[in-house]
């Protein structure tokens, strides 16, 4: 068992490269899964705090819509 | 293809293949570091410090997948405007760097102990820091402008234009013979590595695929939720208050 | 033709108007060069081993400073989307510019090289070599880096992000440009470095205003 830690006494090289693999994987993921989740919850909070929601995506029903910019 | 563009069709996709992806890359990369850490042998010549080279080498070519899935997704952006191509080419591009980084960084623990080395100005080294430049450079471009319409365009046109560097990347070893090793996997007549070692390698590669897919779908579901906040703010500014 | 030549010519008379550009270039140049020395100490062996790196490097740098004027002043004042809408190809106009850029740039640094290699006690045998690796590699230094300038146009921090972008770009023609210097001094022939600063030169004279035009095209838009 101590030879799974010791690496043949490359300890010092093997199990650094792993931890940062693990810290660079396992952060990335984190960031992207909490960006993810913050800005569908605003969108959330955005689309339900509007008077008219508008289901179909590209339509504009209420004429005031219609001057508005084309975005 | 294009039944993809519509962002509503892309996000039930995504939400089916997320778990899936998701499970995939634990087990893969579950299975891969037993492999690599416990059921393969130390290398002849290099003892157990070959085991860094399975985060190594599926690193180094993740940088270079990556890359190429940024420079698609560029000339997809760039010639049939498809809307959203310019958002996977963004999301693709932390990772990609995130992984040429870790091929970096483990490249150069493996050096000291073999090469007696951190580093080496060898084509192949020098060529995988010159993507990481490129990687950056990518990301900066696109957060640089006010309009990120524009953004995403000048940095569609960067990526192709550094897309030169990947072939080069990948000859590079085979060009200039200088201190990294040549290729041993993806080469005329086969790989030449033993199968113990070859396992735990290609597990730990499709592994890091599945990661890169679970994490781009999760940035770019980021990206469209952004665009629509930032349409909806503007609609607010010019139409209804 | 004739246009690609007015516009040379345009480009080098504002130029030579403002005056500073060139002087400032070659300014940067010199003192860089001449921050070594004070930097790693005056023995002459080390400056000798380090001198072609030394002068590519500042090279690169000092070629880079005029870049992101190259089209930003067109760009702000309007004539730039002008000059997209005349019948002369895009890419040629951008062809001219660059080769306006390397007149006023690269011409001048080519100059000012061989008196700098003195200050840095490089080996004579590398001197003809050198000039002909910079003919060789800075017109490939303009055309790559009006790419970059293309690509910055109304960016924010537009002159420091054009670094971050030009540098990868830049360092194939540093290393083959230096590699011929040091073939040369080594008593080696330099021929297969320098073939390969003109290869590059060649596939940059096509693709660059190429890319340029498209960068430029977004930015008008």
């Amino acid at each position: 068992m101590t030879g799974f830690f010791e690496m043949g006494g490359y300890a010092g090289y093997v199990w650094p490269a792993y931890a940062a693999a693990a810290v660079v994987m396992v952060g990335l993921w984190l960031l992207s899964l909490r960006g993810a989740r913050l800005l569908e919850a605003q969108l959330r909070l955005l689309q339900e705090s509007r008077p008219h929601r508008r289901r179909t995506a590209g339509k504009r029903t209420r004429p005031e819509e219609a001057t508005g910019a084309d975005a | 293809m294009h039944r993809f563009a519509n962002p509503a069709r892309f996000l039930r996709l995504a939400a089916l293949v997320l778990p899936w992806s998701g499970g995939l890359t634990v087990v893969l990369l579950g299975a891969g570091l037993y492999f690599a850490l416990v059921a393969s042998p130390p290398d002849y010549q290099q003892g157990d410090t070959v085991r860094i080279m399975y985060i190594h080498v599926p690193a180094a070519w993740m940088g270079l997948f990556c890359y190429t899935t940024m420079a698609v997704a560029s000339a997809t952006a760039l010639i049939w405007k498809h809307p959203l191509a310019d958002v996977i080419a963004k999301a693709s591009a932390p990772v990609g760097a995130g992984f040429t980084f870790l091929c970096l960084l483990t490249g150069a623990l493996w050096g000291k102990p073999m090469w007696g080395t951190w580093w080496a100005w060898d084509a192949r080294l020098t060529s995988m820091l010159i993507l990481l430049f490129l990687y950056f450079g990518h990301m900066a471009l696109v957060n640089a402008f006010d309009d990120p319409t524009r953004g995403a365009k000048a940095a569609a046109i960067l990526a192709l234009a550094g897309f030169v560097n990947v072939p080069v990347i990948k000859f590079s070893v085979d060009w200039w013979k200088t201190l990294h090793q040549p290729a041993s996997v993806v080469k005329m007549g086969g790989p030449a590595i033993d199968a113990s070692m070859m396992l735990p390698l290609l597990l730990m590669a499709l592994g890091f695929t599945t990661y890169f897919v679970s994490v781009l779908i999760l940035r770019v579901r980021a990206e469209i939720a952004g665009a629509k906040i930032r349409a909806i703010r503007l609609m607010q500014v010019h139409g209804q208050g | 033709m004739k246009s690609f030549v007015e516009i040379v010519r345009r480009d080098l008379r504002l130029a030579l108007r403002q005056g500073t550009d060139s002087v400032m270039v070659v300014t940067f140049f010199v003192l860089t060069v001449v921050l070594f020395p004070f930097g790693i100490g005056p023995e002459l062996n080390i400056l000798q081993r380090v001198s072609p790196g030394v002068l590519w490097v500042t090279a690169l740098l000092a070629s880079m400073l005029s870049l992101d004027r190259l089209f930003q002043t067109d760009y702000e004042d309007g004539a730039l989307e002008l000059l997209t809408l005349s019948p002369t190809p895009l890419p040629i106009i951008v062809m001219a510019k660059a080769t306006a850029h390397w007149l006023t740039t690269g011409l001048p640094l080519i100059a000012a090289a061989p008196l700098l290699a003195v200050l840095l006690n490089m080996n004579s045998s590398g001197f003809v070599t050198l000039i002909g690796a910079m003919l060789l590699g800075t017109p490939s230094l303009s055309l790559i880096g009006a790419v970059g300038a293309g690509l910055v146009l109304g960016a924010r921090r537009g002159g420091v992000l054009l670094s971050l972008l030009i540098l990868p770009l830049y360092i194939p023609v540093l290393i083959f440009g230096v590699g011929a210097v040091d073939a040369a001094i080594h008593g080696f022939s330099p021929n297969a470095q320098l073939l390969v600063l003109a290869a590059i030169l060649l596939a940059a004279l096509p693709l660059a205003p190429w890319a340029t035009s498209a960068a430029i095209r977004q930015a008008i838009e």
